[in-house]
Parts: C-alpha cells; structure tokens; sequence
C-alpha cells in the first residue's frame, strides 16, 4: 500500500474509534442532564442514584473521547497536510471556533461537576452539567460544519493566485443545509446509543433482582425500572426523528452527491420510475453497476429521492458518465498526484461499502428501536420480564445504535471519494471548488512512518478499548451501591433535603468523603 | 497592528497560557514520585489537579486549532516534520488522560500504582514532546523551500528540539512544586517546597537559554529587555521561595515563563517555521497565514469568547482554591478491596 492508502486507513480507524464515544457522550449527557434536574426538583433519591451510576459510566466513556479526540486534532496536519493548506481558510477556523467555544466550555464545567459534589451549591452544582452537555452540543455542530463543508462546499470563492477556497462568507458555511442536516441526524442518533444502554443495562438488572427475589419496592427498584421507561421512550422518539432527518438527507444528497446515492441503491441506469432495492446480489464487489442485480420495489426510490412515484433518478453509469465529463477523466499528470498522476478516476464508490453500510446503518436502527419497544412493553404496568432470550438480546442490542453510527460515517465519507472536497453542484462549474483525496496527503511522510503510527495507534486503542469495557462491565454488575459496598440497604447518601448543598458538604461531609471522592478521585 | 500580527500574538497567548497551566499539572504528575512518597501523598497531589487538568489541556488543543485556523502554512509544516514524534506526543497525551480517570475506577494497591505510573510516563513524554517542537519551530527544523522536511523520521529531533523539551519540562517540574506548596497542606506541601528551593535556578536555565538563543538570532531591543525580566524574576522566585513566602514565589515563576514566551515569540516574529537548511526557506506569517476576511470572523469570535473563557476558568480556579490535606485514611491510600461506589 502506499502513503495514501496508509493514510486513509489511519483516518478511518481512529476516526470511527473516536465515533464511538462521541454519541455515547452526547447521548448520555442529555440523559444525564434530565435525571439530575429531576433529582434537584423532586429530591427523590432514585434520580441521585440514576445520576450518580450513569454519570460515572459518563465519565469512563468522555476521557476515552477526549483522549481520542486529540489525535483527531493533529491527524490533518499530521498525514493530510495538502488538505490542510487546500481548505485552511475555511476548515481550521471551524476547528478552532469548537475549541474555543465548545471544548473550554465542557472540560472546564465537567471538571466542576466531578469535584462539585458537597462543595458548591446544588443548583450552581446543576448548572454545571447542563454547560458541559451543551459544550458537547456545540461541539458536534461545529465539527459537522466542518465535514460537511468538505461535502458541500459553500461560502467560499477561489483565488486564482493561489488556486485554493478563500471564506467569503462565513454565514453560508454555518448554516450550510447540510450540516444543518446532518447535525440533527447525528445528534438523535446519538440518543439512539444512549437510550439502548439504558434499557440494555435496566432490563438485566430487573431480571436478576427478581431472580434474587428483591423487592420491587425499594429504590434500586426504582432506579432500574424509571432507566428502562426513559430509554425506551427516549429510543422510539429519537428513532422516529433519525427516519425523518435521515430522509431529508438523502433527498439533499440526491441533490449534492447524486453517485453517492445512487450507488447506494445499487441503481445502475436512470430509471423514471427508479425501483428501491431491497437486497443486492450479483458482483457487487467488482464494481461494475451492471454486474449486480436486486430484489426491488418499483416507484420508491423515486418518492424517497423526491417525493412523488414519478421522477426519473439517474443511475450510476449516467453519473459516472457525466463526472468523467465535467472532472476529467484521468487525474492531471501532475506530482502533486503522486502514484494516481495520469490514472483513470473511477467516480464511483465502492458499491458493496455505500450499499451495504447504508443498509446496516437502518437496520440496525430499526433493530434498535424494536428492543426498545420490547422492553416498554415487557414493563408496563410495573411488569419484569423474566425472558433471558428477551433481556440479554436487549443487553446485546446495546451494540446496534454504535454499529448504526459507525456504518453512517462510512457510509457518508466512502460515498464521497474520489473526492476529499466534493464540488458543489449548485455553483457553475468554473467557479467550483473541489480537491481529489489523492492530493491531499502529506508530501513530505513515508509511507514507514504512516505504517508505524497506523500499527501503534491501532494497538494502543485495541488496548484501551480492553481496559475500557472491563471497566464498564466491572462497574454496570455492581449496580447502585452505596457508601459500604452492600447492595443498597436503607441507607440512602443523599443527606439533608432541605440542606441546600449537594450531598457530601456541611454536616455530612466526614461520613460520605468516600463517596464524593470515589466519584471524583 | 495588522490581523497576521495579532493572530500571531493570539496565537503566542495561547501557547504561553498552556505551558503556564498545563505546565504545573505535567509538573505535579512528573513529581509523583519524587514527593509523593506514601499513596496518601499521591493522591493528594493527584486530587490537587483534579479538577483542573482536563481543563488545561483544551489550551493545547486551542492552540494547535488557532495555528491551524490563522497559519496553516504553519500547521500543514510543523506537524509533518516532525510526523513521529508528534505522534509519541499523542500517545502520552492519551496514556495520561485515561489514567487519571481509570486510576480511582478499581482498587487494588497494584492498579493503583500502574496507573500512577502512566500518569507520571505520559506527562513527562508529553512535556518533553510538546516542549521539543516549540524549539523545533522557534530554532530550526530541517525544512526546505516547499516546506517538507529534509531527512529521515527523526531529521527534526536536533539540539533545539532537545533544549525545548529539556526547558518546558524542567521549567513545569518547578511549577508543579510551588503549585503544590501553595495548595497543599502537610508533607507534600514540605517536600515541595524543598524542591523548589533547590532547583528553581537550575531548572530556569534551558528555557533562558531557549530565549536567549532565538533572541541572539532575531531579537529586538524589547525582547532583549524580557529576556532580563524573565532571568530576573528566577532570582525573585528563589528568594521567596528561600523564605517560604508560596504566594510571590508562584507568581514569579509564572513571570519567568511569561516574559520568556514573550521573549522567544517576539524575537522570532514574523517567522513562524524557521528553517536551519536556509534562512530563506523559513516560514513567515504573510506566507503562513488565511485571508484577512477569516481573520476578521476569528477576531470577532474570539473577542467574544477569549474572556468568557477566562471569566469561567478563572472561577473554577477559586471555586477549588482550598488548601488541601492528605488524609490518612483516604478511601483508596492502600486499599485493596475497596468497592467501586456509584
Ligand atoms: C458529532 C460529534 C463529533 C464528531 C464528528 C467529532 N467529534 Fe471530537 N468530540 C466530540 C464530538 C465530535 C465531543 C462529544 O465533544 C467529545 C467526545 C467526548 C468528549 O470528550 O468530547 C469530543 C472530543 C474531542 C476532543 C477532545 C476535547 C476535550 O479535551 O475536551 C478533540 C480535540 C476532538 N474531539 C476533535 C475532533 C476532530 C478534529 C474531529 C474530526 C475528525 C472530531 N473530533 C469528530
Ligand atoms: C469534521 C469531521 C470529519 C472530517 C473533517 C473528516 C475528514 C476526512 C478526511 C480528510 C479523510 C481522509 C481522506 C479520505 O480517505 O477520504 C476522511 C476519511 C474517512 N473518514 Fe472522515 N471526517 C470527519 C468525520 C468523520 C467521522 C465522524 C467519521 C466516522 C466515525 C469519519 C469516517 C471516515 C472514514 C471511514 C474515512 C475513510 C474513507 C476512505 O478511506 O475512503 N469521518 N475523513
Ligand atoms: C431510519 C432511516 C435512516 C435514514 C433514511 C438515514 C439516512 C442517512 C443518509 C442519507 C446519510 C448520508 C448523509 C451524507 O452522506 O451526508 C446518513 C448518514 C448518517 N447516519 Fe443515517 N439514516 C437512518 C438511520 C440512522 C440511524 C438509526 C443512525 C444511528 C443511530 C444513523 C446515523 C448516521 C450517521 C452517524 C451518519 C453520518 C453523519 C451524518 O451525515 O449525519 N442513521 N443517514
């Protein structure tokens, strides 16, 4: 493999790595936010409970984030320097804005959350979360700007000195339609994550407290029950949301990358009606379009393309067609194009990747929302399921949403090569900017060097990712204890109502410093 | 002052206000195990940059975001340069992070000293890391005339980039130990300010000698004028330190770093990426820099946000400026069977 090969797969790898904290902190951090004003406004010790359990697995999950976002931050510098000094004028900026007004605003109140308990007031206490979770609100909107300027170019203007995008106006690049798009589709699919924990992790932990015969009266109880209701509610909502942004994505993209989606459905000519395809067979690997064929329905992909049973959509030998007349068909013999200078592009994306990570990034959502609906149904009315095939298939399904997520990003940054900045079909096309993936690497690295780092970084996250779920699953098996260990008896560590501080601080301070610290340090 | 000059001080600032405050807690953690002897004392010191830590680091990540966003000329060639150890950077960086989390998430004595460990290697891998490519781009890096590096993997690791690294860590070492006396209570608080007693001259001299060099090179008569207040200000600190005053000593020794940054920015000014191949391959801001128009939106974002940063840092920094004591039965000092609690 080459450099740029090396490259893309360092990208992809630790890229969906650090996809899978993201949602999960997203996700859970509005959880989060609800249970804790809940537990401020009721005073009810179930929802301290509910905070302080899932807050802890939070916080397991957010420094794996930080610490793989990290390298995100150097990574386009790093491997990708071309594509740095290609987008810089809009790109970094962006970059640069998320650290500034979202990354400060999260570390910082995250900080004063985690060593809050007992020491500042409740409702500053509070405040607090609901910051840090909007900090990683912000966050994810300016990063998708970021990457959805590169699918869709706006705002900018080329100089012809030096042949790059200069801003023009920055505006059009924050309200982009689609980041706007994919933002809303990425932050419900967050929830989708979150939710499927909740009620992975409540229902086993309502089965094996009924095994054990507990009573279903005490707050454990409660806690167990009211994370399954929140998260199954929580996963039917955001799935339905997820549909209908989802949607209006694909509508945009057949817009702005009509090859990414029509590869997608596997659509080989322009077809007026164009038939939905259900499952693909044939050779989708080799890449030619004709040598695939599917089970179809006729008319839908023309509805979800456009909204009516009617309009023609074009297929991918047309669109290759038309890009190899509008982009060229070989890349420029140029250095800059290193091994590809004077290769034939090839337009279209990998067919199996687009087609079938599209698929599996529904399915698994559909997958999840039905666990979610099991588990509604299977507790209501103050039921336990005892099924272990339904309770441990949710405690497996917690993984559908975060392959869901993994499959969209692929799907989404696949679906757009050749190109690492796709052009804007809305501009002329003299005026577009656009910047092929093969340009983009760093000149001046070996391909050892990227190997090394690829086999480093890899190994180390591997690692990580081993620590990391031992952790989880450590922690989630002991459930809500209190501060000696046992299985919630009745004491409870939520100290003084009326006492105005959370607990831990005053009076209570010296009898449960262990179970403030344990959560800080 | 036109924008590429003050994104150019924007972007010192940043860096100057992450080696000030990252550098006291890679400093605690370097000093682990040299002040903290009992686990009591370790968790102490640990607890001491608890809250802060996290937030320090974003102004890493700021500041690597704000040479990007204004220079990426600068980014897209000090990074690749310096590809691989860069790369060990990150490793420490992320070794260090997931320490200080998972370090209190399981008790065993064991688990509790492995994890310190990672803590103490991934700071000093990245004090020394983050230090070595500052003095790469302030004294030279092989770089030729399209900015690619010239050489093997390592080209960039010369005398400069060792000075950076040997200064940025010393210097924090220091830090972290007048840090420590000014929050900390006890024998912690006692061995730090021993420690600082006898290295804070000694610790000074790379980084004066970082800024003493780029100022040889580049320096004006302004800069030379903060390179004397930074030498002067180590002899302030040790003298109140000698005398056990915390509080001046703390802030002269942040005066050192300060006029020092001052010094080394400065002198090098406008140059961002200096090339020891040929002067006139060094990177400079005009060529480095994005349009006038993104400036200006940067400008205004970050005139917006820049204080309600500092505003909110700032609180939290007293929101948790009590001294803190070691407590001999602390919940994990030596446990070994004590339950993760919710
Ligand atoms: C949809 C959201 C999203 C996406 C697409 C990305 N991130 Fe991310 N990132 C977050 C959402 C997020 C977050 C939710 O804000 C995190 C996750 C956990 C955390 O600590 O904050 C975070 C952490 C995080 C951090 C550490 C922040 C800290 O110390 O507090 C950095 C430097 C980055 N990210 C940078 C990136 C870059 C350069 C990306 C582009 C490839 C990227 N992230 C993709
Ligand atoms: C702002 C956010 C993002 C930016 C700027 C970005 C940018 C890039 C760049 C520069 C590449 C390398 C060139 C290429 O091979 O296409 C790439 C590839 C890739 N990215 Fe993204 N990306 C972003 C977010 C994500 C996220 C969140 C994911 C998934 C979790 C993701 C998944 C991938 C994958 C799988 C590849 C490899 C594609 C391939 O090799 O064909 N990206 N992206
Ligand atoms: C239910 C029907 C769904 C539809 C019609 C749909 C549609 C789409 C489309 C068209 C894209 C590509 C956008 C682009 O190329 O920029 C996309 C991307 C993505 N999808 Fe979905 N999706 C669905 C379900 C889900 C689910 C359940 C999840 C996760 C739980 C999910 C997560 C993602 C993510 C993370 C991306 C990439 C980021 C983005 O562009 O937002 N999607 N989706």
């Amino acid at each position: 493999m080459d450099v740029l090969d090396v490259a893309r797969w360092q990208f992809g790898i630790t890229t969906v790595y650090h996809f899978m904290m993201v949602p999960l902190t997203i996700g859970l951090g509005i959880l989060l936010v609800v249970m804790h004003t809940m537990w401020v406004r009721t005073n009810k010790p179930e929802w301290l409970r509910m905070t302080r359990f899932w807050g802890r697995i939070y916080l397991i999950n957010f420094v794996l984030g930080v610490a793989t976002g990290l390298v995100q931050e150097f990574q386009f510098g790093l491997a990708w320097s071309e594509y740095s000094r290609f987008v810089g004028d809009v790109f970094g900026s962006l970059l640069a804005l998320e650290a500034l007004l979202a990354f400060f605003l999260e570390s910082t109140f995250l900080g004063l959350w985690i060593f809050g308990w007992g020491r500042i007031p409740k409702k500053v206490h509070l405040a607090a979360l609901w910051a840090a979770v909007i900090g990683s609100i912000v966050s994810a909107y300016f990063i998708i700007a970021a990457n959805s300027w590169m699918q869709h170019p706006v705002g900018v203007v080329t100089n012809d000195a030096t042949g790059r995008p200069e801003q023009v106006d920055f505006l059009a690049v924050l309200t982009n339609n689609t980041a706007l798009a994919a933002f809303s589709h990425a932050i419900v699919g967050a929830l989708m994550v979150a939710a499927a924990l909740l009620v992975g992790i409540g229902l086993w932990h309502l089965r094996k407290r009924r095994l054990a015969g507990l009573s279903p009266e005490d707050v454990d109880h409660a806690v167990w029950r009211r994370s399954v209701r929140i998260g199954g509610w929580a996963s039917l909502i955001a799935f339905v949301l997820v549909a209908i942004t989802g949607d209006y994505q694909a509508k945009l993209m057949y817009q702005q990358q009509p090859l990414k989606m029509s590869s997608a459905e596997a659509l080989c000519e322009t077809e007026a009606p164009a038939p939905f395809s259900v499952f693909a067979f044939g050779k989708l690997g080799s890449n030619e379009c004709d040598d695939v064929h599917s089970w179809t329905v006729p008319a839908l992909l023309s509805y979800l393309a456009h909204g009516d049973f009617t309009t023609a959509v074009p297929g991918v030998n047309d669109l290759q067609e038309a890009y190899a007349e509008a982009y060229g068909a070989t890349y420029p013999d140029d250095p800059s194009f290193g091994d590809k200078a004077g290769e034939p592009i090839d337009y279209t994306p990998l067919l199996a990747v687009t087609y079938w990570n599209f698929r599996l990034m529904i399915g698994m959502g559909m997958l999840s929302a039905g666990v979610a609906a099991y588990a509604l149904w299977s507790t209501r009315r103050g039921r336990v399921p005892t099924s272990k095939i339904g309770v441990y298939g949710s405690l497996l399904a917690v993984g559908a949403p975060f392959v869901a997520n993994a499959t969209g990003w692929i799907f989404t940054e696949m679906g757009r090569q050749p190109f690492v900045v796709h052009p804007n079909p809305d501009v002329p096309r003299e005026d577009q900017v656009y910047f092929f993936t093969a340009q983009a690497v760093s000149p001046g690295v070996s391909a050892a060097e990227v190997w090394t780092s690829l086999i480093a970084l890899t190994l180390v996250y591997g690692a990580l990712a081993v620590v990391e779920l031992w952790l989880i699953v450590n922690f989630v098996r002991r459930g809500v204890t209190t501060s000696d260990g046992a299985p919630t008896p009745g004491h409870t560590p939520e100290g003084d109502p009326d006492d105005d501080v959370t607990p831990g601080s005053a009076s209570t301070r010296r009898a449960d410093d262990d179970d403030v610290l344990s959560f800080a340090y | 002052m036109d924008l590429q000059t003050l994104w150019f001080a924007a972007v010192a600032v940043l860096w100057t206000g992450f080696l000030l405050l990252e550098g006291f807690d890679f400093g605690v953690a370097a000093l682990l195990p040299v002040i903290g002897r009992r686990p009591a004392d370790r968790h102490l010191m640990l607890r001491s940059i608890g809250p802060l830590w996290d937030g320090n680091e974003v102004w890493l990540i700021t500041a690597v975001g704000a040479v990007f966003a204004a220079f990426p000329g600068w980014y897209a060639t000090w990074l690749p340069a310096l590809y691989l150890p860069f790369v060990l950077v990150l490793f420490g960086l992320i070794i260090r992070a997931v320490a200080f989390e998972w370090r209190h998430s399981h008790h065993t004595a064991q688990w509790d000293s492995t994890w310190t460990n990672v803590i103490v290697t991934g700071s000093l891998i990245a004090a020394l890391g983050v230090g070595a490519a500052l003095g790469g781009t302030t004294l030279g890096l092989p770089i030729d005339g399209d900015g690619t590096r010239v050489g093997g993997a390592f080209a960039g690791v010369t005398w400069s980039a060792v000075l950076g690294g040997v200064a940025v860590l010393a210097y924090s070492m220091v830090h972290g130990a007048v840090f420590l006396a000014l929050k900390t209570e006890g024998p912690v608080r006692l061995a730090a300010r021993a420690f600082a007693r006898r290295w804070s001259l000694v610790a000074a001299v790379p980084l004066l000698a970082w800024a003493g060099l780029v100022q040889l090179r580049e320096g004006t008569a302004v800069t030379a004028v903060l390179w004397l207040v930074a030498a002067l200000a180590v002899l302030v600190t040790w003298a109140s330190i000698r005398v056990d005053r915390e509080g001046p000593a703390f802030t002269a020794w942040a005066v050192v770093m300060l006029a020092s940054a001052a010094t080394i920015f400065g002198a090098v000014h406008p140059v961002v990426v200096v090339s020891f191949i040929d002067p006139a391959f060094d990177v400079t801001i005009a060529e480095a820099s994005v349009s006038d128009y993104t400036l200006t939106v940067m400008t205004w974002a970050a005139g917006f946000g820049l204080p309600v940063v500092l505003g909110y840092q700032a609180w939290t920094y007293w929101v948790f400026r009590k001294r803190l004591t070691a407590d001999p039965e602390t919940p994990h000092a030596d446990a070994t069977e004590e339950p993760v609690r919710a």
